[in-house]
């Protein structure tokens, strides 16, 4: 703000690059059950998109059905949401993606909603490669219908009524790399600070970012024996990297000891940093990322971070040759074909 | 052969009593992939193109090569197209199925067969022809390979010799099969030129079936329902399709990708629709919805399992009223059923489809011209009425060839519905999703990226209130389940309207709808001008019904209600609708598979006119 001013102007509220309140970036007051998990998340997606400066009228929110799902509401008022049926939010964003490819598309399921009904169309969603934001808000149970067991519950963990989980658990994260992804990242949503550098960074992404949260559900799989639990997972989590998201529209300027940081460059300009820890790893080597995931699985480690990154996979919409206008503002010009063409076409039946 | 049917063969080529011109109906049986359609469709064509009326039915299993394939090509001076129960010419090409083939014939049927399925043919009231395929073809072609390929169009030549097709036709409809691909068109042409010679030196020409040069198929075009509909889709606006390959739907996605690859290109080369494969119906209806939401005109095509499929998706579409096309070419079910067999089985699944108070607008084509039509009306519908809009076609009309008139370019202009804008919504001030404010029912919606800061909403498959919001306030549940009823109540009118054929002083009544058209036209005249039967005609072209079918059903004695299905399906709703009328209703109804056909129609209707 300009300094020239004579006065201390009236305390203005604080805007975005787009002159936006944070208010302008916040939706219906959440019904979710005190200290849920998600809120924390819906707080993180509020921050992101308000420093991102994402205009929000831009902006399509789906979801499926469950907690998760529900969250949609809770942020960005100002955007069109779409709260779908349970487990087929993935097909409904792809049809909005090629409906209108300039829309910033943010997907949030749960663990009921992605690795059970849906399992099959977040496949093909990633195997396409929409452009969507996709975020498990992951509790390894159904919260909405009062805490059985999920598909995400790890084996051997006790669910509050006593069932022991006998199952393997459906890995998102190794999923989605296997599916074909360019952006798989695994957060936990009290780690509110990752959690919002990912969704930025997975805005800038091109193509599908999957980020799987977990995100504890205080009521129903919270207890000892919950390996999605607030305690089990502050005291498991690992982060594989400090992380940074610097947007294109900033100035980069990192200042690294040589080798303890890697900056990466997304297509529209942005940059991650990915600031070594303990774990010495490479983002980019996907075989690598399917070894920690599998390693992490064996022996119960949370690591946390963004597992896998490639922004070089085209997206579904490039794929289609598609014009740069969206579909559903082409005027009847542009998509009823001329008297000539019909003519032509009628002579074929001749 | 005996000495009577060798006799009749031989007759000479005299006035004949019982000479048919320009009716004959010729069936083919062949095995699966054995390359029989191109012959078919040429003398199919051969016969078109010289202004015969013609039309064809594939009877085709749920295979891909060896099981049998009957085609029947029926040629008839007034247009009648429904199936017949009667062969004129049969062409005996497949082993499997020749001994059967032979004897379900009616005496005095013509019967072209290979010499190696001679010793099969143990009646003598047929006129048969033995003609040595394997020997002709020998002289046409060296290679085995293509020797497979090339001999049915050896019986295209005999059967041109035989009811009198030009050759210049057959040559001509050879080449226009084949188009590009010369020397395939120069092959098939010399196999069906050896058929024709063949027959000329040895076959004695008969009388009684003979094809003329006509005026009546003049101007008029052959093609199949499911491209008929893709063409609507291309012409009305479409941007976005997605679809699960399903017998007998595919086709209609296949061509629309076609059409649109060539005609809906920018003049840069880029696209302006989608086109996407799905991984189920689940996800094409889920696509549809999510582009349609997004503001892209959408349809999916399907079949009976994929619309059980679309089930859930159908109740979000009507309740949080995203628009939506679902075209229905259907087969027959319950279950995976008959996937290559015809009938009008999904109407009332299609209509209420979903759980709870669910009811669908449904578009009923009943030819060539109005699945053109209906598929542009239906992209049409579905949006001024934000729902979804199923347009019921069948493999009867979608995977056959039919003759049509020509068709029309679009006249009216696309109509996008209520959609405000950026600009409206400066104007307007305010803006409630759900409100009703024109009184018919129907709201004002916006689409994501509307550039207006009281653009958004949140579209939800839960109870919601005028302005969106969640509810489950009892009463804005009902206002709002009742405002859609306001909404289908407002669709009775303006859906494509019945076609009503009053008849003054006929007794009987008939409701029929889609494929079943063809039958009921040439039923109705074959019952006035053979039975002195006259009756009146309702052709329903939509639901929900309005009130020119309740007219008609209060304007007849006994209404008959004709459908191809076991449980009377149509006449269900209208008994629901119009309670207190029916006792005039009784059902009738084809449900074997078969295309029905007037025959069959004659003799069921027959009875309920006291005879």
């Amino acid at each position: 703000m300009s300094s020239t001013v004579a006065a201390p102007p009236a305390k203005a509220p604080k805007t975005n690059r787009l002159g936006l309140t944070m208010k302008e970036y916040q939706g219906a007051e959440s019904t979710l059950c005190a200290g849920c998990g998600h809120d924390a998340i819906t707080s993180s997606i509020i921050k992101a998109f308000y420093d991102l400066g994402v205009p929000p009228h831009m902006v399509a929110k789906l979801s499926g059905i469950g907690c998760s799902s529900k969250t949609t509401n809770y942020f960005l008022n100002g955007s069109h949401g779409f709260n779908t049926v349970h487990g087929r939010m993935a097909t409904i964003a792809t049809g909005a993606n090629m409906a209108n490819r300039h829309l910033v598309n943010i997907g949030v399921s749960g663990d009921g909603d992605t690795a059970s009904i849906g399992l099959g169309h977040f496949c093909h969603m990633v195997r396409r490669n929409v452009h969507v934001v996709y975020l498990i808000e992951n509790n390894g149970c159904y919260g909405l219908t009062k805490g059985q067991a999920s598909a995400t519950a790890d084996k051997g963990t006790v669910m509050k009524s006593g069932i022991t989980i006998q199952s393997q658990p459906v890995d998102l994260c190794a999923l989605a790399i296997e599916m074909g992804c360019g952006f798989v990242a695994r957060s936990f949503s009290g780690d509110t600070q990752q959690v919002r550098t990912l969704i930025k960074a997975a805005v800038a992404h091109t193509g599908t970012a999957v980020i799987d949260i977990v995100s504890p559900c205080v009521t129903f799989n919270n207890h000892e024996g919950s390996t999605k639990s607030q305690v089990y997972a502050r005291d498991h989590e690992e982060p594989l990297h400090e992380m940074d998201f610097i947007p294109h529209y900033e100035n980069i300027s990192v200042d690294y000891e040589p080798g303890t940081a890697k900056v990466v460059k997304m297509h529209d300009g942005s940059h991650i940093t990915l600031k070594k820890l303990e774990v010495d790893y490479d983002s980019h080597d996907r075989l690598r990322a399917l070894e920690l995931l599998s390693h992490a699985r064996n022996e119960n480690l949370f690591y946390t971070g963004l597992v896998y990154f490639n922004p070089d996979i085209k997206p579904l919409d490039e794929h289609m040759n598609l014009i740069d206008e969206p579909l559903a503002q082409l005027p009847e010009s542009r998509v009823r074909p001329s008297q000539e063409a019909f003519a032509s076409i009628m002579k074929t039946f001749a | 052969m005996s000495q009577a049917v060798a006799d009749a063969a031989k007759k000479p080529a005299t006035s004949d009593p019982w000479q048919q011109v320009n009716d004959v109906v010729i069936r083919i049986a062949t095995p699966n992939g054995s390359g029989s359609q191109s012959a078919n469709n040429a003398l199919m064509r051969s016969i078109f193109t010289m202004g015969v009326p013609v039309s064809s039915k594939n009877l085709f299993p749920s295979n891909i090569q060896g099981l049998p394939t009957w085609f029947t090509i029926r040629a008839n001076e007034h247009g009648w197209q429904s199936a017949r129960n009667r062969t004129d010419l049969c062409i005996a090409m497949n082993p499997q199925t020749a001994a059967e083939d032979i004897a379900e014939l009616q005496p005095g049927t013509m019967l072209i067969c290979r010499e190696s399925l001679k010793a099969l043919v143990k009646r003598d009231d047929l006129v048969v022809y033995v003609v040595p395929f394997n020997k002709i073809v020998n002289t046409v072609c060296d290679e085995t390979r293509l020797r497979k390929m090339v001999i049915n169009m050896i019986y295209v030549g005999v059967v041109a010799h035989l009811l009198g097709i030009e050759f210049d036709e057959v040559e001509k409809a050879i080449h226009w099969q084949f188009a590009k691909k010369v020397k395939a068109a120069q092959l098939n042409t010399q196999a069906a030129r050896a058929g024709y010679d063949y027959a000329v030196a040895n076959l004695e020409a008969q009388t009684r079936f003979v094809l003329k040069r006509s005026k009546a198929a003049e101007g008029k075009i052959l093609l199949e329902g499911n491209q008929a509909t893709a063409l609507g889709m291309v012409f009305g606006g479409l941007t976005f399709a997605s679809w699960y390959p399903i017998t007998p739907s595919s086709s209609v996605c296949e061509y629309l990708t076609g059409y649109m690859d060539k005609f809906r290109r920018d003049p840069d080369g880029k696209n302006t629709y989608v086109i996407l494969q799905a991984e189920d119906e689940l996800a094409a209806i889920g696509m549809v919805l999510g582009a349609s939401w997004a503001g892209a005109r959408s349809f999916t095509a399907t079949s009976g399992p994929g619309i059980s499929l679309m089930a859930e998706m159908a109740g979000l579409s009507y309740f949080a009223e995203v628009p939506a096309v679902v075209v229905d070419v259907q087969r027959m079910g319950p279950s995976t059923g008959l996937p290559t067999r015809t009938c009008q089985g999904d109407i009332s699944k299609a209509y209420y489809l979903s759980h709870g108070d669910c009811k669908h607008i449904l578009l009923m084509p009943g030819n060539m011209k109005e699945c053109y039509e209906f598929a542009m009306e239906s992209l049409e519908l579905a949006e001024q009425f934000q729902t979804i809009v199923f347009l019921m076609t069948d493999l009867d009309l979608g995977m056959n060839k039919w003759l049509s008139d020509n068709f029309e370019y679009p006249s009216k202009p696309i109509s996008r519905g209520k959609v405000l804008s950026a600009h409206d919504l400066s104007q307007n001030g305010t803006f409630a999703r759900y409100k009703d404010v024109d009184g018919d029912g129907i709201p004002y919606r916006t689409v994501p990226g509307t550039d207006h800061p009281g653009a958004a909403f949140f579209t939800r498959g839960t109870g919601h209130t005028e302005t969106a919001a969640y509810s489950e306030k009892a009463e804005a549940w009902q206002k709002n389940i009742d405002r859609l009823a306001r909404k289908f109540d407002t669709a009775r009118e303006k859906v494509p309207q019945p076609i009503v054929k009053n008849e003054s002083g006929a007794e009987i009544g008939i409701i029929a709808y889609g494929s079943t058209d063809a039958a009921v036209v040439e039923t109705r005249h074959i019952l006035e001008h053979e039975h002195g039967v006259k009756t009146a005609y309702l052709r329903l072209r939509a639901l929900p019904v309005g009130k020119t079918v309740q007219e008609f059903c209060g304007s007849y004695k006994k209404i008959l209600i004709v459908e191809q299905n076991r449980d009377a399906q149509v006449a269900g709703i209208l008994k629901s609708e119009y309670p207190e009328l029916a006792p005039r209703f009784t059902s009738i109804l084809h449900y074997n598979g078969l295309p029905i056909d007037a025959d069959t129609l004659v003799a069921k209707i027959l009875p309920q006119a006291g005879k």
